[in-house]
């Protein structure tokens, strides 16, 4: 039928019509949401970098301690995996790149005869690891799109919780680069045990002008003991707002081409509904000069 | 004579402005003057009260909840992951986490959470000009 044909494809135009305004909005709310990410990763780069500096002053002075952050394991068996994604979905291969990496990381470590924790952050790693049958040990939400350093705090308490009793012996951070607003890719970084101060100061960022002379209180190992722990939460927090960033900037892109699809798909569609228009005017047109000519045969008969 | 003073906390920079004197306590250690010119010095913060006198005299307090200062001659930067203005504190909920952290020490009197817990709220009570129980 071919007027049903027309009204059932201008129906579907008004659907993809509606979800393209629901892709488009929400592209233009994670352009927004990346510029503030970024803006806050901006924001707390000067209290990182103060750190890492005390912490060079600290390696130029010398100060080296037996903290439990730097317990070094030969051979860990033991392994926390911090797997940080989103709650939410719609951001492309956001979550499942990262969850991917964690699952090769987790299967290489048990495949080697070790023992596995999982920390997810993000309700979409935990979905993911309970379906397949993993254990999560500890899961946090609530907070992947927008972290505050609270959230950093109450994740890097359970982490050290973990290490400190030697439940394990080493802590993967698993979580989403952004090394720009075009790349961010899934890194797994060792997180814990720290590495000698030394590194940390060699490995840079801080703005110290390391000057020798200064005096410490209580003492160098004193503040250094104070630091590391404070340290693992700046890293933390650093991870978490890199991977809300990436989040949105995934989402952002997803978003985007989704709403390109739909365009494609609204024209393709118009076309069609055009085409079926088309024919029942033909179709009609046919039927009207059809009927003409049967009745001019009549009266010609009559004649 | 003046020098640079700044808050780092690990969101923002909570304050940064030009002082003469900044008061401090470090763990181990009593309340600490720095004045300009002071040699360069890195200290633990206690969790406690920083004073900064600005130029023209100002007095400014911070509660803060441990962290660091770093002094070289022309510059204070103290560090610390919660540092709030004494005009800041919500007083409401520096009670309300006092009466958890107390909770949790009923639990477990040695509880290090708890015992920073309290010793935090309690400060900022203090600060706030409410009276702590």
């Amino acid at each position: 039928m071919p007027g049903g044909a027309e009204r059932v494809l201008r129906r579907r135009i008004g659907t993809v019509k509606n979800t393209k305004k629901i892709t488009r909005a929400m592209e233009l709310i994670a352009a927004t949401r990346v510029a503030r990410a970024q803006q806050r990763a901006n924001a707390a780069r000067p209290y990182a970098e103060q750190l890492t500096g005390v912490i060079e002053n600290l390696a130029a002075a010398g100060a080296d301690v037996d903290h439990p952050l730097l317990r070094q394991v030969e051979n860990p068996q033991k392994v926390a995996f911090v797997v940080c994604a989103a709650d939410r979905g719609l951001a492309g291969p956001y979550n499942s790149a990262v969850i991917r990496s964690a699952e090769r990381e987790i299967q290489a470590h048990r495949s080697d005869g070790g023992e596995y924790r999982i920390i997810s952050i993000g309700r979409k790693p935990k979905d993911y690891f309970t379906f397949r049958g993993y254990e999560i040990d500890t899961h946090f939400s609530g907070f992947t799109d927008n972290p505050t350093y609270e959230d950093a705090r109450r994740v890097a308490r359970r982490v050290r919780e973990l290490f400190d009793s030697g439940e394990v012996d080493q802590v993967e951070l698993v979580y989403t680069e952004f090394v720009s607003l075009g790349t961010q890719r899934p890194v797994v970084r060792r997180f814990l045990p720290l590495e000698s101060t030394e590194t940390v100061a060699a490995a840079g960022g801080g703005d110290a002008t390391a000057l020798a002379g200064y005096s410490f209180e209580p003492s160098p190992e004193g503040v250094l003991e104070d630091l590391l722990p404070q340290y693992v939460e700046a890293r933390l927090f650093a991870a978490l707002l890199d991977a809300a960033a990436s989040e949105h900037a995934n989402r952002q892109r997803a978003m985007k081409a989704a709403t390109e699809n739909a365009e494609e798909l609204i024209t393709k569609l118009a076309r069609e509904m055009n085409r079926a228009r088309q024919a029942s005017i033909t179709t009609e047109i046919m039927e009207i000069v059809g009927g003409a000519a049967a009745l001019e045969e009549d009266d010609e008969v009559a004649a | 004579m003046a020098f640079a003073i700044e808050f780092v906390s690990p969101e923002r920079i909570l304050y940064s402005g030009e002082g003469t004197m900044v008061t401090a306590r470090t763990r181990g250690g009593g309340d600490i003057a720095f004045l300009p010119g002071h040699e360069p010095f890195i200290g633990s913060l206690q969790t406690s009260e920083v004073k900064v006198t600005e130029v023209g005299g100002d007095l400014l307090r911070f509660a803060v909840r441990g962290g660091f200062v770093s002094v070289t001659g022309d510059k204070v930067t103290v560090l610390s992951d919660l540092a709030v203005p004494a005009g800041d504190i919500d007083a409401a909920a520096a009670r309300a986490d006092l009466e958890v952290a107390d909770i949790a020490l009923g639990v477990d009197d040695l509880d290090p959470f708890a015992i920073a817990d309290k010793k935090w709220a309690e400060l900022r009570l203090t600060l706030s000009g409410a009276t702590v129980d």
